[in-house]
């Protein structure tokens, strides 16, 4: 017998996350599966973390409707599932007078999109709200709402809070195909047998192109990578206060200096497009890249204080926009199509997809009431997912406290990162478990700091496996194929 | 809570350095030293470098690593210093105030007379010498894979590049090889060894590990587990010789590549740092620019030999206990004033021993409310009145004096607090 859902959501990212949220308002069983073995480990893992005003995408595109829809919906998003964002603003540079009028139509477009609160600043007022900027800056577009935030909480704070409100997550359970009833999707087939359902939601983020075409749906929609590096920055050595653009190229919005909920400052990404969906590496000519785009904006930033690199793949699509007239080819897939019936498409969901994700939830939502699903809002519905301590960030007062309600709290684990063996055992037996040193690790933001794990590694895997009730040698930092350590010492090779 | 929360030497970190100033304050005349150590044992980066070449030069003795630990620890146990074990100290102040956190104690503020600075140093990272590729597990800074061998008794890998000739990446490759793993290569990106030769000669050369110097890492390959690294050979600027390249198959890569001071906790406390060393700027006892805060060890810069790393804790220990020392004098030559029955204030609030040595002392003081019959003003410690004398009444508006002259000195001494009451004779 085959498990049965309303409604099977492919892919954990921050999309699928915020749509099952979305979901588990109604009267309504939902599955969300997810290949790896957490949520959020494809693009939502690593990007800019920034919550974008939306003056950059093209006017008249639903990529520029979502991201100012989603923009807005924030403050309320951040309060009811408590992960950490700061609307702290973003700025547009200009160095040199010969960048002003990009700055300036940069600006006029964010006016057609609808933006507010955005001005222009001239040199000096730019230098006195960022002392290391480039002092050849002849001036800034200032978007009052744009915002930083923790991805890798929203994702999982979105996702914890679905499986509060009855959402089942599967990880480990990767999507291998539909099963169909004439042109209806009534199903999909897994690694872990098959599941029912009478709406499933293409969420696959780098691989929506692949579910689409399994389903019948746009085969001519293909989606490449597009790969960026990052620097992450010593938050002791150095601090940059603001979110920094340089003005926008062919190839993107350019190689930001920004801050995050962190402290660390964090430059990049580059954008090079390539064809291998899985290949996050970094590379000598990308480190360059992001070394000469940081100087342009922040002349005295020195390499010698970078404490990371990564670097992180977006789902660039190819779909031509519906509006008319608009001559735009990149633009994102939220559709039901009309040939397939059971099936909600996305797809091309890249930057600013992390901003757009609860307007995207929100749309799915319009979408399938339109097409007649009764959504019935459920009573007891519960917006909240608490916020769990994070010793680093409380008094001394607190922590004091903490440590007399559970003395876990008072074993700091990492010495860089001041997380405690409380928050991480906190972490694996949460609503969405933490099974692996990367999901502890964005998590908690251990392992993170200027010694990256080599104090707190062998202690976490430790922890995890008594916590998980495994061996050492089973503990992974990204799921099978990861492992740490293959056998005990003073045993014999074969 | 622990039993005391003010020490005159705090020593933070129990590798060699700290131990060794530890047992030089003690034998310096400090009374109470603690030393505090994240990890659940004491002896710092030595208890997992069970290779033997320790002492050689200070005990004239080959010994392993936590061999030559035990020989310090035990002396300062003997001596009574105190040790926190498996706590870590999160904050400290310019003025030598400690926040420290544990699952025994909890979160917990001491303070210190005099603090040194024994964090040792930690190793430098793949980001930081940014080798390019992809992510995946298996890359290891040396340290933490002689952790898991030594300590924790795991394999974190069958097949091993090393990247950098440190000695603790050179003595790994011998380690490794012991325990039935493979070890390709070991690639310097410098022209010459960057350890010590004898390691170069008993880890490498005896076991038939290549080493190959002008060569550096290209990229990383695998998504999950590492797969293979790419080694390049470099010119005398360190760039890629182009037709150089080659495919090393491995599953773990070793980051032996240099080490760096650990001063977070300096810098919290207001310690300026060399550039050059990444340490303190010291003074010939070790003393930092914050009065009463010394380093001791790699903390300072990094050494060459654990025996140079002891003999600098001793001379940071004895300049910490003689700053203690200084500073417990300047704290008891103080005798606080307390307003005691019937006594609203007195002034002055603190009493100078020394001076009262020399010349009389006037306490002034106004009462709480009138007396209206004959009283007693008495100053008195804990446990010896000290000067008695009476007055016909007391009222709020009339102020009272009571002088102490040097006559009174022996018995103040004896006192930790004066207090002074005001009481009538009939209730005495």
């Amino acid at each position: 017998m085959q498990e049965k859902f309303d409604f099977i959501v492919i892919g954990g990212g921050v999309v699928g996350s915020m749509i099952a949220r979305w979901l588990s308002r109604y009267e309504a069983s939902v599955l969300l599966i997810e290949k790896e073995a957490d949520i959020g480990m494809g693009c939502s893992s690593a990007n800019t973390a920034i919550v974008h005003a939306g003056y950059d995408p093209m006017p008249g595109s639903l990529k520029a409707k979502m991201n100012v829809r989603g923009n807005p919906m924030w403050d309320q998003l951040a309060g009811e599932l408590n992960f950490a964002f700061e609307r702290r603003g973003d700025y547009v540079v200009a160095i040199g007078d010969e960048e002003i009028p990009l700055v300036e139509k940069l600006m006029e477009q964010g006016k057609k999109n609808g933006v507010p609160g955005m001005i222009m600043l001239n040199g000096a007022e730019v230098r006195a709200r960022e002392k290391n900027i480039n002092p050849e800056v002849a001036g800034a577009l200032w978007a009052s709402t744009g915002g930083i935030c923790d991805p890798f909480q929203v994702t999982v704070a979105a996702a914890e809070n679905a499986v509060m409100n009855g959402v089942k997550v599967m990880l480990n359970t990767a999507f291998l195909g539909f099963i169909t009833e004439g042109n209806r999707i009534i199903g999909v087939r897994t690694n872990h047998g098959d599941f029912l359902a009478r709406w499933t939601i293409n969420s696959a983020g780098m691989y929506s192109d692949d579910v689409m075409h399994k389903a019948g749906v746009r085969p001519e929609f293909l989606i490449k990578a597009r790969r960026g590096e990052y620097f992450v920055f010593d938050r002791a050595d150095i601090q940059i206060d603001n979110v920094l653009f340089p003005v926008p190229s062919s190839k993107g919005k350019g190689i930001l200096v920004t801050t995050t909920v962190h402290g660390n400052t964090v430059v990049g990404p580059t954008g090079t497009v390539i064809d291998d969906k899985e290949d996050s590496s970094t590379s000598t000519e990308g480190l360059q890249e992001l070394a000469d785009g940081a100087k342009k904006l922040i002349p005295g930033l020195n390499l010698k204080y970078a404490i990371a690199t990564f670097s992180g793949l977006r789902p660039m699509g190819n779909a031509p926009t519906k509006t008319p007239g608009l001559n735009y080819n990149a633009d994102y897939i939220i559709e039901i199509p009309e040939d397939v019936q059971g099936f909600v498409n996305l797809g091309g969901i890249e930057s600013p997809g992390l901003t757009s994700a609860p307007a995207i939830a929100e749309m799915v939502v319009d979408l399938l009431k339109d097409a007649g699903e009764p959504l019935v809002e459920k009573k007891d519905w519960d917006p909240i997912r608490p916020a769990r301590p994070r010793f680093r960030d409380m008094t001394h007062k607190e922590r004091q406290l903490l440590c007399e309600m559970d003395p876990r709290f008072g074993r700091v684990i990492c010495r860089c990162e001041n997380v405690t063996e409380g928050e991480i055992i906190a972490e694996v037996h949460a609503p969405i478990p933490a099974i692996t040193y990367d999901a502890i690790k964005r998590r908690t933001w251990l392992g993170t700091g200027r010694c990256q794990g080599g104090f707190d590694m062998p202690r976490v895997v430790n922890i995890l496996a008594r916590e998980l009730g495994i061996s050492p040698t089973e503990v992974t930092k990204r799921g099978h194929g990861s492992e740490y350590l293959y056998r005990p010492t003073k045993e014999v090779e074969d | 809570m622990l039993a005391k929360n003010i020490y005159d030497v705090v020593v933070i970190g129990s590798g060699p350095g700290g131990v060794a100033a530890a047992i030089a304050a003690k034998q310096a005349g400090a009374d109470d030293v603690l030393v505090i150590e994240r990890d659940v044992e004491p002896g710092g980066i030595l208890v997992q470098c069970i290779h033997n070449g320790f002492g050689l030069t200070s005990l004239k003795e080959d010994l392993p690593g936590p061999g030559y630990a035990q020989y310090y620890l035990d002396q300062a146990k003997a001596l009574g210093v105190e040790f926190l074990l498996d706590t870590m100290v999160l904050d400290v102040t310019s003025q030598r105030k400690l926040y420290l956190s544990s699952q025994e104690h909890g979160y917990v503020d001491l303070e210190a007379r005099a603090l040194v600075m024994a964090m040792g140093c930690r190793e430098r990272t793949r980001a930081q010498i940014r080798i390019p590729g992809m992510r995946p597990n298996g890359v290891f800074t040396a340290g933490t894979a002689q952790r898991w061998v030594n300590v924790e008794g795991w394999m974190p890998g069958k097949k091993f590049v090393i990247l950098g000739s440190g000695d603790i990446g050179m003595i790994m490759a011998r380690r490794l090889t012991f325990e039935g793993a493979k070890v390709e290569r070991v690639l310097e990106i410098q022209s010459y060894l960057s350890g010590l030769t004898r390691n170069y000669v008993q880890c490498l050369q005896d076991y038939d590990i290549p080493l190959q110097l002008n060569y550096t890492i290209k990229r990383i390959m695998g998504k999950n587990r590492v797969e293979a690294i790419e080694a390049v050979q470099v010119d005398q600027r360190w760039n890629f010789v182009p037709g150089t390249e080659e495919i090393i198959p491995c599953d773990t890569l070793l980051l032996s590549v240099g080490l760096i001071p650990e001063n977070e906790l300096s810098r919290k406390a207001g310690v300026i740092l060399d550039p050059v060393t990444g340490g303190p700027f010291v003074d010939e006892t070790f003393q930092t620019n914050v009065p009463g805060v010394f380093a001791a060890g790699n903390v300072v810069h990094v050494y060459d030999l654990v025996d140079w790393v002891t003999e600098a804790g001793f001379g940071a220990g004895k300049g910490a206990a003689k700053f203690a020392l200084a500073q417990k004098a300047a704290e008891q030559r103080y005798t606080p004033v307390k307003a005691g029955r019937n006594v609203r204030y007195v002034v002055p609030h603190k009493l100078d021993k020394q001076t009262l040595e020399q010349e009389e002392v006037h306490l002034q003081m106004r009462v709480t409310k009138p007396i209206e019959e004959d009283v007693w003003i008495e100053v008195h410690g804990e446990n010896n009145s000290i000067v008695r004398r009476s007055e016909r009444y007391v009222r709020p508006g009339e102020m009272v004096t009571v002088v102490l002259r040097p006559a009174h000195y022996a018995e103040v001494c004896k006192a930790g607090t004066l207090t002074i009451d005001i009481y009538p004779k009939s209730e005495a």
